[in-house]
């Protein structure tokens, strides 16, 4: 199957910067579907998958993780100058990921926990989203994404369309789902109204609240949304633990919890 | 980056393939002596252990997921493991059953993404699982299949997949009824036979005369072949508990790698991982594993690190097998979690990651805040045992040329199903030859 042989097929590549390989995998965890994808378009580089040697140009990028690395924000540049269309996936890519929370500590007293020659080791200060580097065309989010979604942003790409990924929240898909909600019964703290839909309200219906793995939705009211939690019982602390998890670089849950931060360090004697 | 003269030679693999994470590979050979072997692990670094300082107790199962999308349960129970340890709370009963039934849907997924998409191309001499479908699709559908079922587990239990959300200490959020459970038992049944039909499959490649004499670790439980938790035993008489761990190991940060390298003190690298624990506790494996793996000729003596295909394919065997007699004496529990209150002190855990051993060790505050947090995981315990068998594996066949020993140099790497995302704190190979 050499590219030469299918003039015709859009090609694809997958690149990896700071992350955990999920939002890639998932692409591999299409099993129905993995076969019929690569013999609609050339997987021209996905490293996970295959051997392959980076050139391009290429149709589109998915692009997974964020920068950390002076090197990887000048290589995210290659990979944009390489690709008509490039997509971020997952919240790495387009929040900074789980890694962002060193954006909030100091990076060296962080390299020195953890490695015993800091030297050794070159790092940014902050993990930032792509986006903040190189223009990009779609952002797909979650921690990790949903394969429903990234085979319609693929497809969608593919046949010139804008994606159908709706920007509604998680209590929307509640509501589908059919889930009694789990704040209004239980009184458990819940991040669903703020957070993006995607993952089909997996955490209500596991009995437990949302903790906010697909970001912040469009118009997020986290004023609101900051003394609900507050009314559960759940102290500053834990209101800015909940929102500086896999999407604390997303502008909406950054604001709210440095606004709470600031709150909490001027309520000190 | 080819450059060659009749003596001397250098080969490097900017980026190594089929693996998960970004490493790359040097190696320097002169006047046909191998001077250097590097597994370079170049993946950027994440600090999990930095700033799960300061955090709940409650929610290192969630964070150290995100370490791995390939192996995020693994992370989640040994984190559970240690912080129930720190907390003074053993977790037994069918909610342990429960947590074994979720670990065998990932080792299924897990292995079957290694053995079918990663690691038997470089048997048949093809760049991919996508060109080998080309022409053998029903074998490549089969393996699908395969890593479909362990991911239907993980999804049924977990929530989804990859960062499965209904793991908590303690237990889960949520446990599935009898019923629910019901239909994994017809697809476990298909995966058992798949299974079977992998073992055949991997055990007819040829694989290179290669072997070495690494000391083999591996956690051993005396009813099971262990999974979770246990004591650390090795084919050197090692045998110790998890607060122990620092007492025979140490962690290096050596200058090419952003995983520490791991070594037992005073012996020097080891291996961990499926060769590991088949080696140690072959004798526990399911009779439809041990059956399966004599039929391929397998002994708790093999020392080949190419025949870790096959060990793996035994492993899934292993894996169907207890899921189904997991799923056939479930109860419900009456509870989802058992309470667990925090307290001051230090836990250490462990379990048996599809790579092998995984180390967890927290110290909480009073009030369950994290003091501090070490995650040792198994590709940092295995990079230098890597490099070991790179070494031996260059020297035995410094003849070839150079897209031939680049091809199984990366292939010796691929049998250790090197996880780079977990090992960084992790490979481009180069081959310098002067």
């Amino acid at each position: 199957m050499s590219p030469s042989s299918f003039p015709q097929k859009p090609s694809l590549a997958v690149w990896k910067f700071a992350s955990c390989d999920g939002c890639q995998l998932t692409l591999l965890d299409c099993e129905d579907e993995l076969l019929t994808l690569a013999g609609e378009v050339e997987l021209s580089y996905f490293l996970e998958a295959g051997r392959a040697t980076p050139g391009g140009p290429y149709d589109l990028s998915l692009v997974e993780g964020s920068i950390t690395t002076a090197a990887d924000a000048a290589r995210i540049r290659e990979v944009r100058a390489a690709s008509k269309r490039l997509v971020t996936i997952g919240a790495c890519a387009t929040a900074g990921g789980i890694q962002a929370l060193r954006n909030f500590g100091d990076v060296e007293e962080f390299l020195a926990i953890v490695y015993a020659q800091p030297q050794f080791i070159s790092t940014l200060a902050d993990s930032t989203p792509i986006a903040a580097h190189v223009p990009v065309d779609f952002e797909l989010r979650g921690c990790p994404i949903t394969k429903t979604q990234l085979l319609e942003v693929i497809s969608a790409f593919l046949h010139g369309r804008r994606p159908n990924v709706a920007p509604h929240s998680v209590c929307v898909e509640c509501k589908t789902a059919g889930n009694v909600c789990v704040t209004v019964a239980h009184g458990t703290p819940c991040l669903g109204p703020v957070t993006q839909a995607g993952c089909g309200a997996l955490c209500p219906s596991y009995n437990r609240g949302c903790y906010g793995c697909f970001g912040p939705m469009e118009t997020p009211n986290l004023t609101s949304m900051v003394q609900s939690l507050r009314d559960r019982g759940i102290d500053d602390g834990g209101v800015i633990r909940m929102l500086r998890t896999f999407n604390a670089g997303a502008p909406a849950f950054r604001e709210a919890g440095d606004a709470l931060a600031a709150e909490t360090n001027e309520a000190r004697p | 980056m080819t450059h060659r003269s009749p003596a001397s030679r250098t080969l490097k693999v900017e980026a190594i393939a089929r693996v998960e994470g970004e490493g790359a590979m040097y190696v320097e050979i002169h006047d046909g002596q191998v001077l250097d072997v590097q597994l370079r692990i170049y993946e950027p670094p994440r600090f999990f252990e930095a700033f799960l300082r300061g955090r709940r107790f409650t929610e290192p199962p969630d964070i150290t997921a995100r370490i791995c999308g390939i192996c995020p349960v693994a992370y989640q129970m040994s984190a559970c493991h240690a912080i129930e340890a720190a907390c003074g709370v053993a977790v037994d009963g069918p909610l342990h059953e429960l947590r074994r039934l979720l670990y065998f849907g990932e080792w299924i997924e897990s292995h079957a993404l290694h053995v079918y998409l990663l690691h038997a191309p470089d048997f048949l001499g093809y760049e991919s699982a996508i060109d080998l479908a080309a022409d053998h699709a029903s074998i490549v559908e089969r393996g699908l299949q395969l890593k479909k079922v362990g991911n239907e587990i993980l999804e049924l239990i977990g929530g989804r997949a990859i960062h499965p959300v209904n793991v908590r200490v303690g237990g889960f959020y949520r446990v599935p009824t009898r019923r629910e459970l019901e239909p994994l038992r017809e697809r476990l049944l298909t995966a058992l036979d798949a299974a079977l039909e992998t073992v055949r499959w991997v055990s007819g490649f040829e694989f290179p005369d290669f072997t070495h004499e690494l000391e083999l670790v591996a956690l051993r439980s005396p009813e099971t072949y262990a999974v979770l938790g246990g004591r650390l035993t090795s084919t050197q008489g090692l045998d110790i508990a998890a607060d122990e761990f620092d007492d025979h190991f140490v962690e290096e940060h050596v200058a090419h790698s952003t995983a520490l390298h791991a070594h037992l003190l005073e012996r020097g690298e080891y291996l961990v991982g499926p060769l590991a624990r088949y080696a140690l506790n072959a004798a526990q494996l399911a009779p439809e594993a041990r059956d399966a793996a004599a039929a391929a000729g397998l002994s708790p003596d093999e020392r080949n690190p190419f025949r870790s295909i096959v060990v793996r394919a035994v492993e899934i065997v292993h894996a169907c097998a207890e899921a189904l007699r997991v799923i056939d004496a479930y109860e419900q529990p009456n509870y989802p979690a058992v309470a667990v209150e925090p307290r001051a002190g230090v836990g250490c855990g462990w379990t048996e990651a599809p790579r092998g051993t995984l180390w967890h060790r927290y110290e909480l505050a009073a009030d369950g805040t994290i003091a501090d947090a070490r995650i040792v995981p198994p590709t940092s315990q295995n990079q230098p045992a890597i490099e070991h068998d790179l070494f031996h594996f260059v020297e035995a066949n410094a003849t070839l040329d150079d897209d031939a020993l680049r091809h199984r140099c990366e292939q010796v790497i691929r049998n250790y199903d090197p996880c780079i995302s977990c090992a960084t704190h992790f490979l481009d190979m180069r081959v310098d030859r002067t």
